[in-house]
């Protein structure tokens, strides 16, 4: 039987999701933790002492960064891609086009961000439709006529509706979580061996040294882990938002003309992995190739256009 | 023993039950309404935008006489109507005026280098594209919500709390179907 899901459906998984991945990304601070705290806080003798702390230190370190992510999270984005807040009077035709959209799909008016970037792009952020934000790329007001952005527009405002903006933000925090994290490890891990040769107390605890070992792994397993889980939703949730932008505009066309414009730009653009998957089309140019790539982030772009036209 | 149990669960669970069929259709109910409120929020704004448009339209075209006329008298009757049926008869007369003048001034070079005249052109293309999105915002609920209480076992309980089909905003006007195509 082919599956047949609502939006209601798609929405109440997304924020189960969302529940599985906070707990996801507390499990493995407390992890981290306790591995570091094992390996690299005390010496041998009083490893255990080690593995609590180290504990204690994750769960504190989960917690304070869900929080800020939480709740400074679309700050830290818009920060990060160096996107400035805008009213009205800055642009108006973009102004309108989002609180048509916004209209259309019954959220509230989310707030509007420019980004000073040539390459035509844009992206949405925030935990809810109440608390949303879009971001797009001067490079896209230029080079969209209006029914094409109401098209790219309709697709993020289909991201907040959808509540993929939840999803993506704690993957956004997770990614970039766990960037962090490897680091640390593997900076640690570099500092424990060079004290570890000059001091030379000799003896050495065997279970300290599995805990550095598993500690290297997980700093070099970390980034690949959570590209798993970004592709496993990334690209559905593209196809998604693109139908809704559909049941928003029924206006095939605009996105697609949109699409195919993105599409064929040329004009680089610096992106971090841990933020690729929110924009509309992939900010690296070479994976938008036409071949269904295994490490994209988005459906190859003549896929995308094929299936809306089909939405006629 | 404890038989009355039985009877005292099945009517808890049946309470809890008919409750949340009930603020299911409560919900459903007040999109429905919020939809309609948009709605009349933008045929507001419409009504506000167009003495100024006519004012700039007027320094620039004024033998088309006429059509300003017309588009005058629309938006008071827009204004003055009362009534679901009407208000949708009235409006749709405005916007049919609205685009007639705005079909008009394509022959007016000057007027279409006017900032001002842009920025109102981009206010009417938006709150055109605003009436029509919220009316099939509305209509999308309206279709919900009505198909919510049309449902068994819903179908036993909306007649009985009162809940009515809400009525669809058709498009009666054939002219009114086709997007205004505003070029820039």
């Amino acid at each position: 039987m082919p599956e047949r899901r609502t939006f209601r459906d798609l929405i109440a998984a997304n924020k189960r999701n969302s529940v599985l991945l906070m707990l996801l990304m507390f499990a493995f601070f407390l992890v981290l933790g306790g591995v570091l705290g094992g390996a690299f806080l005390v010496p041998p003798d009083r490893l255990w002492e080690g593995v609590a702390a180290g504990l204690g230190v994750g769960g504190v370190a989960a917690a304070i960064f869900g929080l800020l992510g939480w709740y400074g999270g679309t700050g830290t984005l818009m920060a990060f891609h160096g996107a400035r807040k805008i009213r009205k009077q800055d642009s108006p035709q973009l102004f309108n086009v989002v609180e048509e959209v916004a209209i259309a799909a019954g959220v509230p008016m989310p707030n509007v961000y420019i980004m000073d970037e040539a390459a035509p792009n844009a992206f949405a952020t925030g935990t809810s439709p109440d608390n949303a934000s879009v971001a797009v790329t001067t490079g896209l007001l230029e080079k969209l006529d209006r029914n094409e952005l109401q098209g790219v527009i309709a697709h993020e405002i289909g991201h907040i509706r959808n509540f993929d903006i939840r999803y993506s933000m704690l993957m956004a925090m997770l990614a970039g979580g766990l960037v962090i994290l490897s680091e640390v490890l593997l900076r640690a891990s570099f500092f424990r061996s060079n004290r570890r040769s000059s001091s030379n107390r000799g003896g050495g605890n065997q279970l300290q040294l599995v805990l550095v070992l598993v500690g290297i792994v997980l700093a070099i397993l970390a980034p690949i882990i959570t590209a798993i889980i970004q592709l496993a939703m990334s690209r559905q949730r593209e196809y998604l938002a693109d139908a809704s932008a559909v049941e928003f505009t029924r206006n095939p066309e605009g996105l697609a003309g949109a699409l195919a414009k993105l599409g064929g730009d040329k004009t680089p653009m610096e992106c971090s992995n841990a933020t690729e998957s929110m924009f509309i089309v992939s900010p690296k140019v070479g994976l938008r190739g036409g071949a269904d790539d295994l490490f994209s982030t988005h459906p190859p772009i003549r896929e995308r256009i094929k299936r809306l036209m089909a939405l006629r | 023993m404890l038989y009355w149990i039985i009877p005292v669960a099945v009517t808890v669970i049946l309470v809890f039950f008919v409750v949340g069929i009930y603020n299911g259709l409560v919900r459903r109910r007040k999109e429905v309404d919020n939809a309609w409120a948009q709605i009349d929020v933008q045929l507001k704004r419409r009504c506000d935008l167009i003495p100024n448009l006519l004012e700039t339209v007027k320094g620039y075209a004024a033998h088309e006489a006429g059509v300003l006329e017309k588009v005058t008298q629309a938006r008071s009757a827009a204004m003055a109507a009362r009534g679901t049926t009407e208000k949708i008869a009235a409006e749709t007369s405005l916007g049919g005026a609205l685009r007639s003048l705005m079909v008009q001034v394509e022959a007016y070079p000057e007027l279409k280098a006017n900032q001002n005249f842009l920025a109102l052109q981009e206010e009417l293309t938006s709150t055109e594209n605003r009436i029509g999105f919220a009316r099939q915002h509305y209509n999308d609920s309206a279709t919900n919500y009505n198909t919510a209480i049309a449902l068994f076992p819903a179908v036993i309980f909306a007649g009985m709390f009162g809940f009515r089909a809400a009525e669809l905003w058709q498009i009666t006007d054939a002219a009114e179907r086709e997007v205004p195509k505003i070029k820039f």
